[in-house]
This record gives C-alpha cells, sequence and structure tokens, in this order.
C-alpha cells in the first residue's frame, strides 16, 4: 500500500467538512511547508504506519505520559502526522500572542490597582466586579517581581479562509506544555524521515526559559532565589505534567502540606530543616491556594500564602486572581484592551462573539440558537459548552431557559469550521479538526513564545471538540525556522573539532608497559 | 578460584556495560543523524563509528552500515548484539558459577536479538530494550550472586568498561559537535535528571562534561567508576593495605582517578580530549594488568622469570 491509499477518499472527505485543510491545498496538493512530511508518508506501508504508531504510544504508556481519565490513567493518543506551521504564519502568531499577553497584563495590574479602564469607559466596572474570578483578596498591591502573567496559553483556531482567531485566553494554569515536549521526543523517533534537513524550531529549552522567568521574578533582594512547583497531587489530571516541568526545571515539585507561612514568609519542609521558598508556580486554582482567603474546606494549599504574596515575600506564578482576564465575556473585550493598553491593532482577530446581556444580540441569539455555539463565561476544557447543530431540542430549551436566568453567564459565536490535519484513522488517514495552544512566558521584560505549541486534534471525524477528556488526542507542531542561517541548533562544526591541543595530563610513568611494548 | 571462569565473570562485566553504554549513545546520536545532509551523515557516521573503536569495513558507510557495526553485527565486540553474544558467551562457560538467574537472563538476551525491527525507527526500540536487559543482567548479578571474589571481578568490569563508555560518550561530543546538545549528552547517560536536581539553574557544556567526568555520586561519572573499580581492586588484593602498591592495574586507576578528581582546570572543555584519551588508555592499560596477574598466571610467571 502507498500514499495514494493511505490518502484515498482524503480529499473527498476533506471537501465535505468545508473547513481549511492545512496540509492539502485544494487538488490534494501537498502545501510547501508540508513538503517533507508528504515525502516521508510516501515512502511508508500501512503495516509502517501502523508499526510506528503503536511504538509511539507503547512509548508513551512507558514514561507515563498520561491524563486522568475518570479515575484512569491514560496515555495521551499522539497522531503521527505533524502539525506543520511555516516561519512567515508563525512570525504573525508569535507577535499576536505577546500582544496579547502584554495587553492581558496591563489589564490586570489596572483591575486590581485604579480601574483606570473603567473610568475611561472602555469596559462597564460591572463586567469585572460580577466576575467569578474577580478576587477582591488580592486588591490593591502589585505582586513580588511585578509579573502577573508568567505563564500562559492563548488558544488559536484557523478558520475556513484560513486565518488563525483567538478562541480563549488561559492566564490562569494553562496546561498542556508537556506534551508539546514529549511529542517531540517520541516523533523523533517515530517519523525520523519527516525530519529530514529542513530545520524545525526546537522546543526543549521551554523548562529552562520557564525557570529563569520564575527565577528573575523572585522577590528583590533573594540572590539565589528557591523555586517550588505546587501540584495539588498525584489524582489531579495534569500531575504528570507537574512532575515533568519539576523535574526538567530540577525544583522540588511540592504539595500544600509540605509548605508552611510564617511571618509572611513561606517555607518548606525538609529534611534539613525548614528551607525558604522564594517562587511558587501555582498548579492548583486559586479557590484551593490558601483556606484563610478563599475556600475554607481546601486540604490543597496552604494558609496564609495570599498574605505572603501580598507582603512581597513570596512570588506566586501566575498570580491570583487572573482569572478575570480569562472570563470569556471579559475575551470579547480584549481587542479594545489591545487598543487601549497598548495603542495597537490587535495582530490575531477574535472569533465572533454576542455578548448575551445586550438585548439586541440575545434576542438574536435566542432565535438562533441551533445555529451558535454558546459557552459558559468561566468554564474551561470545553466544560457546559452547547454545539447547537448537534444539541437536541431538550437540550436547546433547557440551554434557552439558563441564558435567560443568567445572560451574565454565557457568550455565543457562530459554529467555526476549524481548520483539519490528516490523522491516522484505522487504516487511513482522514481530514480531523484541530486548535492549537501557544504557550508563551513572560520574566517581566519579554514575553517568549514557544516556538509551535499544543495541537489538539478531534479524533472523531466530524467532532469540533478536541479536549481530551472527550475524545481529543494531539499532534507535535512543527515550527520551520524561515532560513538555514538562523538555525537554533547547529553551531558551525569547525568551532569545536579544530580547537587547540591542550596536554595538561603528567607524562606516562609506566615502566613495565613500556618495557612489554619493548619486548614485542 | 580458577583464572578462567575469574576472566570469563570479567569479561560478562566489561561486555553487558559495554551493550548498555553502545545502546545509549546509539540511540541519542542516531536522532541526530537524522537530521543531517546525507554527505555529512556519512562522515560523521565514520567518526562515531571512530569513536567506538573500529573501523568501516567498506568505503561506503552511511546510516544503514552504522546501524549493523554498532547494534546488529554478531561478529563483532563493537556491536551491542556482538557484546551481549559474547557476555552470554562468557556466561556459558562460567555456568555452574553464575546464578541461574544471571545466566538465564543473559540467554533471554541472546535469543531476544534478532526479535526486533532492524530498520532506524526498529533500532530506537531495541536500545530501549537492551537498557532495559542490561539492567536486569545487572541487577540479578548484584542480587544472586555472592559478593566474593567471583562477584568482584564482575563487578570490576563492569566498572572499567563503565568509566570507558562515559569517555566515549564525551568524546562524541566533540565528533558531533554539529547538532550534539549537552541535554543530550546527559540523557545518553541517565544523567539528565540528576544533573537538574544538582545543578539548578546553572546550565552549559562545562557544567556537563564536570558532572560526567568528575561528580563524585553519580554512578556513570568518570570519577565514580573508577572509585568502583579501585574498591574492586583493593578487595581482590587485600595484602596492599598499607603502603605503595604490588599491583599495577591498581595503580593505573589510583593514578588516572586522583589526577581527573583533583585536577584543577579553569577550562575543562579544552582539554576535555585529552581527558578522554587518558582514561580509555588507562582502562585498556588496566585491562591487561588485569589479566597478566589474575588470568594468565603461567605467562607472567615466566615472564618474570626471564628478567630475574
Amino acid at each position: 500500500m502507498t500514499m495514494s491509499d493511505l490518502f484515498q477518499d482524503y480529499s473527498e472527505a476533506a471537501g465535505r467538512t468545508g473547513a481549511y485543510d492545512e496540509m492539502f491545498a485544494p487538488g490534494q496538493m501537498a502545501r510547501t511547508s508540508y513538503g517533507q512530511v508528504a515525502g516521508a508518508l510516501r515512502e511508508l506501508s500501512l503495516a509502517d504506519v501502523t508499526a510506528r504508531a503503536d511504538s509511539m504510544a507503547r512509548t508513551f504508556l512507558d514514561r507515563g505520559v498520561t491524563f486522568d481519565f475518570a479515575g484512569e490513567e491514560r496515555p495521551f493518543p499522539l497522531d503521527i502526522v505533524p502539525r506543520v506551521i511555516p516561519a512567515d504564519e508563525w512570525d504573525v502568531l508569535e507577535r499576536g500572542v505577546a500582544q496579547r499577553v502584554r495587553a492581558l497584563e496591563a489589564f490586570l495590574n489596572d483591575v486590581y490597582d485604579k480601574m483606570t479602564v473603567v473610568s475611561d469607559g472602555v469596559i462597564p466596572r460591572q463586567l469585572v466586579t460580577t466576575s467569578a474570578h474577580f478576587h477582591r483578596a488580592v486588591h490593591g498591591f502589585e505582586p513580588a517581581g511585578g509579573v502577573r502573567v508568567h505563564i500562559s496559553g492563548i488558544d488559536v483556531v484557523r478558520d475556513a479562509e484560513g486565518t488563525f482567531r483567538v478562541l480563549e485566553d488561559n492566564v490562569r494554569v494553562p496546561s498542556g506544555v508537556s506534551y508539546v515536549l514529549e511529542n517531540r521526543r517520541a516523533m523523533a523517533k517515530g517519523l525520523p524521515e519527516a525530519f529530514g534537513q529542513q530545520l524545525i524550531r526546537p522546543v526543549e529549552e521551554y523548562p529552562r526559559r520557564l525557570l529563569s522567568a520564575l527565577r528573575k521574578t523572585a522577590p528583590s533582594g533573594v540572590d539565589d532565589p528557591t523555586v517550588v512547583v505546587l501540584t495539588p497531587g498525584v489524582f489531579n489530571s495534569a500531575y504528570f505534567e507537574h512532575t515533568l516541568l519539576a523535574g526538567l526545571m530540577g525544583v522540588e515539585l511540592v504539595e500544600g502540606r509540605d509548605l508552611i507561612c510564617r511571618g509572611n514568609r513561606v517555607y518548606m519542609r525538609t529534611t534539613a530543616g525548614e528551607q525558604r521558598v522564594d517562587v511558587i508556580y501555582k498548579r492548583i486554582d486559586d479557590d484551593f491556594l490558601d483556606p484563610l482567603q478563599f475556600r475554607s474546606d481546601s486540604m490543597l494549599g496552604c494558609p496564609g500564602l495570599v498574605n505572603a504574596a501580598r507582603a512581597g515575600g513570596v512570588t506566586i506564578a501566575n498570580a491570583v486572581g487572573n482569572g478575570v482576564a480569562d472570563d470569556k465575556l471579559v475575551y470579547s473585550y480584549v481587542p479594545d484592551l489591545i487598543r487601549y493598553y497598548l495603542g495597537e491593532e490587535p495582530v490575531i482577530a477574535n472569533v465572533d462573539t454576542f455578548r448575551l446581556e445586550e438585548k439586541e444580540a440575545r434576542e438574536h441569539v435566542l432565535d438562533r440558537l441551533h445555529e451558535l455555539v454558546v459557552k459558559p463565561v468561566d468554564g474551561s476544557g470545553g466544560k457546559g459548552l452547547v454545539i447547537g447543530p448537534d444539541a437536541s431540542k431538550e437540550e436547546l430549551e433547557a440551554l434557552r431557559k439558563r441564558v435567560i436566568a443568567d445572560p451574565r453567564g454565557w457568550i455565543a459565536q457562530p459554529v467555526l469550521q476549524l481548520s483539519t490535519v490528516p490523522t491516522l484513522s484505522g487504516d487511513k488517514f482522514g481530514p480531523r479538526h484541530v486548535d492549537l495552544r501557544p504557550f508563551a512566558v513572560n520574566d517581566g521584560d519579554d514575553v517568549w513564545v514557544l516556538p509551535g505549541g499544543l495541537t489538539r486534534v478531534a479524533l472523531k471525524e466530524g467532532s469540533l471538540i478536541v479536549n481530551s477528556s472527550q475524545g481529543g488526542g494531539s499532534k507535535d507542531t512543527w515550527v520551520l525556522a524561515d532560513s538555514p542561517q538562523v538555525p537554533v541548533e547547529r553551531l558551525p562544526r569547525q568551532s569545536i573539532t579544530v580547537r587547540e591541543r591542550v596536554s595538561v595530563w603528567p607524562v606516562e610513568s609506566n615502566w613495565r608497559d613500556r618495557q612489554s611494548e619493548q619486548q614485542q | 578460584m580458577l583464572s578462567r571462569i575469574a576472566e570469563s565473570l570479567f569479561w560478562i562485566g566489561r561486555y553487558v556495560e559495554r551493550a548498555d553504554g553502545t545502546a545509549r549513545i546509539l540511540d541519542v546520536h542516531l536522532e541526530r543523524l537524522n537530521h543531517l545532509p546525507t554527505e555529512e551523515r556519512r562522515s560523521v557516521a565514520r567518526e562515531l563509528l571512530a569513536v567506538m573503536g573500529a573501523r568501516p569495513q567498506s568505503e561506503e558507510f552511511g546510516l544503514e552500515e552504522l546501524l549493523h557495526a554498532l547494534a546488529y553485527d554478531k561478529h563483532s565486540a563493537t556491536s551491542i548484539a556482538g557484546s551481549l553474544g559474547a557476555a552470554r558467551e562468557n556466561a556459558r562457560r562460567a555456568r555452574e558459577t553464575v546464578s541461574s538467574g544471571l545466566w538465564e537472563s543473559l540467554n533471554t538476551t541472546y535469543y531476544g536479538l534478532n526479535q526486533h525491527r532492524k530498520d532506524v525507527v526498529g533500532t530506537y526500540r531495541y536500545c530501549h530494550w537492551v537498557l532495559e536487559r542490561t539492567a536486569m543482567v545487572s541487577g540479578l548479578a548484584d542480587t544472586t550472586v555472592s559478593h566474593d571474589d567471583s562477584w568482584l571481578f564482575l563487578a570490576l568490569g563492569r566498572s572499567l568498561e563503565r568509566a570507558d563508555m562515559t569517555a566515549r560518550m564525551l568524546s562524541t561530543r566533540d565528533v558531533l559537535s554539529a547538532g550534539m546538545s549537552w541535554v543530550n549528552m546527559l540523557r545518553c547517560a541517565g544523567a539528565y535528571e540528576s544533573f537538574l536536581r544538582t545543578r539548578r539553574a546553572a546550565f552549559g557544556d562545562q557544567h556537563a562534561a564536570e558532572f560526567l567526568l568528575l561528580d563524585r555520586l553519580f554512578p556513570r561519572s568518570i570519577v565514580y567508576a573508577l572509585r568502583d573499580a579501585d574498591e574492586c581492586l583493593a578487595k581482590l588484593d587485600p595484602s596492599a593495605q598499607r603502603v605503595g602498591f604490588i599491583n599495577d592495574a591498581r595503580r593505573i586507576v589510583g593514578q588516572a582517578r586522583t589526577f581527573l578528581e583533583f585536577h584543577r582546570t579553569d577550562d575543562l572543555m579544552s582539554e576535555l580530549p585529552e581527558h578522554m584519551e587518558r582514561v580509555q588508555k588507562a582502562v585498556s592499560q588496566a585491562s591487561d594488568a588485569i589479566s597478566r596477574k589474575y588470568f594468565n598466571q603461567a605467562d607472567e610467571l615466566a615472564w618474570v622469570g626471564e628478567v630475574s
């Protein structure tokens, strides 16, 4: 079987979706950026592809690259066809993501301080104060290190015309970067031919970038800051990621019970006594972080953390209270926020969004519920979202009631035909819808965007839901370097091989050996 | 114990460790090799083979030939299959002294050598499998054999070969400077996580090389492996407890280790090639000296007789 068999019926299936296909232009012509991938796949038979896919799945299981699904550890499905982003497209994405992070950073600083954005009439005050994640507990202080959005994941999708649009912002606890790192390792061994001679920008520097950003934003006056990763524990669905990041940064992975706050400083209990902690990379929800401020029944956090942060004794990354910027109603204002804070036009557009508090929009939406996607404003991971065309009459009726009861709690968007990438399904490749989550690290001076990010793919034909909890998988995401002159991984070969010969060892005093040599 | 048996055990230790080291080196370099243009790939493949101590047998030497030479060639002690075959052959000859657990694990490994696809992707899994098998052999040797002289010979072979293999890993850093990063070098030795935990925020070539060469606590570092070898030698020959040495092997291993351990330098990277060369030389000299002393006593005596 050759590629033509594996891709039999592909163009027909792709035509049916009406979406933009990332690999093939109309007429089943592979786009230039996919040349090498197409070439590699052409050489493989179905048996090869299956053997490699199995081997990759095995590797993931062995390495424990899993997510928690209904209490069970499942390997995160990785498809064998990568998603390739050419240099020029990435350039736009990179600028757009960094711009968004800078705007949200400014917005959060403002919202927890003077709220000029409200007094200048850019957004209504109510929008902020009614957000479930606007935490008054952190009002009125600047976090140590001066950064709030250290780590962000800005979800983007491609519409039917191939234009990138931002779908949502994640500036609380974005997860998934561990799969980016693991996917690249698995692909290098699973489809080595496709790497060929093209320059794919590496992702392995992420943990180093993250650690240096975290250290840089430590409270002032600390020379050699101690960083920890705070996890809710082994039952969390992203626990694998917590261990991987802590391991790759070479820092401790702590649980709430390992920490103590005293005198507005944070310490961890170690065999050598209590050790001061300067920066906490927080991987638990704000609600569970500090029982003194939030849920008093939380056993996951540590009492006193918020006060320690307020007093400048510890940096918490991401800052507490960032959820207000994730609110999907705030999302609909982000283009305005970019113009307001940065004086720039947004590089990447939003998806058109209806604010259901506005009467006209609400009436319009309620008439067309069956054509739209309706989302709760504070949900993440696809929770609570209703896709009109797929919903039953009863579901739509229930939704209508909930929207009328709480219009602030919902937004509506048109159904986007997310772009597709060929994905192995049974014995052939079929078009499957994908999104993209680029990750950005902000160290206060500079926003660095990890080349690529996590491409999630809906493995079921026609499905638009890419979440791993709902049958989604992932793809390795390759950003091509634009010219061989900029490679990050390759140094000129001569630089080391021709270096001068140095001799520091004593002259050999091996009398017996020399004698035996003479004898021979 | 019989010299012949001691020699077999010594070589089981060396061969198993060699298979392990070769699998590690191959696994990491394969990834890099794949990304090179064909011409460069050829020359790098040759250089890699040279680092592992062999010469290409034909003019046409590419990726496929490299895989054969380092992974699958049963007739060459440089390859993984050859080493594991030789280890099993040695165990067969010393079968009455090795534990059945150790023998069986070597034998099973030997029969498993053919059950892998010999393309690039198959080789990755093969290397992974080899690491598991060698760890198992090593673990069974440690837990099912009394730690008497027979085990000491096995451990001695293992630690000498380990020092040698780590030296070769670090030499490949030189060969493949094109794309070889310190991250891969550390992964190669299974030292990545350990290194990160000790070094925290300090990254870089120099630190990584230092870790693999000089760290006193990481078991695959050269200083650690040489210390292990030294301890085995000391236990094998308890007569030289107080002053001096009567055993060439101890002198060679001890001098190399102490030189490295207490050597002060500002520029480790430029000295690295010499260190690696000297470590490999010390290992081969020590191995010869051990052979002379323990395994070919007849020759040794005759030779001493000639001198006196």
